[in-house]
């Protein structure tokens, strides 16, 4: 029932954030989605999913907050609304017909198809010796997965200080002064 | 951006008013240890490196919010950021070659110890020390690099 209500309050919090005229309060919205689904986390039990998404939510905020709060650029309508309408309408029937097809084929809630995490609940502890099984399984059984994503924040990282650099904006400034 | 877009006050008096740098020495310690201890005791509680890890990058975030931008990258300069950064990517990867000793990658090679001491669980709190590092200080630097890269483009 929770559950329930916190669906539809992101749903409607997604539709204020694309529907809201100034980026700010875009901003507000979008954040209010990411809450909203920090509790529904909490209510399916699994506090580590929480906990990220909660800490990962505010430095998304506080990130977009600043970028946005000088550049306010207000939402212009214009021109060819009957065509985009349509073109939505379309699209949002098509991705619910696929959807409706894809979730039909679902198992049932609690009932994984793959029969391998119960071994991990099972054995999870005594194998590993670490009582938080999210850990033991991202940690230990998984870790490599663990490293693929180490490295896509490492590459992530890296690449904004090659854009980011100094240097290389100095040059192009300089570039444009000559010119 | 510059450190103060309501008052545009000069560089020495960057950063935020005085109630909220008050509020920012008394509580930037906590958030920092919070931070910590969240990455400590990922094998046995919620939580773990990442989170943890973005809770550390968040108190440094709040210093910069609160004091400006310059006080801020004192503490972590963009190049000791990178090397940290670094540093907690290859802890990862020895962690992950350590388990050769055993036999076969991201084996578990340390002892276990008992359930519930914070001491147990053999390499799972060492990764977590070295994700939470890396987490943290990562992106700690791609908002600096941000800030500065608003501050370049404002002159």
């Amino acid at each position: 029932m929770e559950l329930h209500l916190l669906l539809l309050f992101m749903i409607f919090a997604a539709i204020v954030a694309i529907e809201v005229k100034d980026l700010l309060s875009s901003v507000v919205g979008v954040g209010a989605v990411g809450f909203a689904l920090c509790l529904a986390f909490l209510i399916l039990k699994a506090p580590d999913l929480a906990i990220t998404q909660l800490v990962v939510e505010i430095l998304c905020l506080i990130i977009l907050i600043r970028a946005t709060i000088n550049k306010d650029l207000p939402l212009v309508i214009e021109g060819r609304w009957f065509f985009n309408t349509i073109s939505t309408l379309a699209f949002v029937v098509v991705f619910l017909f696929f959807a409706w097809a894809a979730i039909k084929e679902l198992p049932a809630f609690g009932n994984p198809l793959m029969s391998v995490v119960k071994k991990y609940l099972a054995e999870g502890t005594s194998r590993t010796g670490a009582v938080n099984i999210v850990s033991a399984v991202v940690l230990d059984f998984r870790a490599y997965d663990t490293l693929g994503e180490v490295t896509v924040l490492f590459s992530a990282v890296l690449g904004i200080m090659a854009v980011l650099r100094r240097p290389g904006r100095k040059k192009i400034e300089d570039k444009d002064n000559v010119r | 951006m510059s450190d103060n877009p309501n008052t545009g006050l000069p560089a020495g008096k960057a950063g935020m008013s005085l109630i909220v740098k008050t509020i920012t020495r008394l509580t930037i310690g906590l958030i920092l240890l919070f931070g910590i201890y969240i990455v400590m005791h990922g094998h046995l509680s919620p939580g773990g490196g990442f989170a943890g890890g973005v809770i550390i990058a968040l108190s440094f975030i709040h210093i910069m919010l609160a004091f400006g931008k310059d006080i801020a990258a004192a503490k972590i300069s963009r190049g000791l950021a990178s090397n940290l950064e670094s540093i907690g990517a290859l802890m990862f990867l020895v962690i992950a070659l350590l388990g050769f000793l055993g036999g076969s990658f991201f084996l578990n090679v340390l002892a276990k110890g008992r359930p519930f001491k914070l001491f147990s669980a053999g390499t799972i709190p060492l990764s977590n020390i070295a994700i939470g590092l890396k987490v943290g200080v990562g992106l700690f630097a791609i908002f600096l690099a941000l800030v500065i890269l608003e501050g370049a483009k404002r002159k």
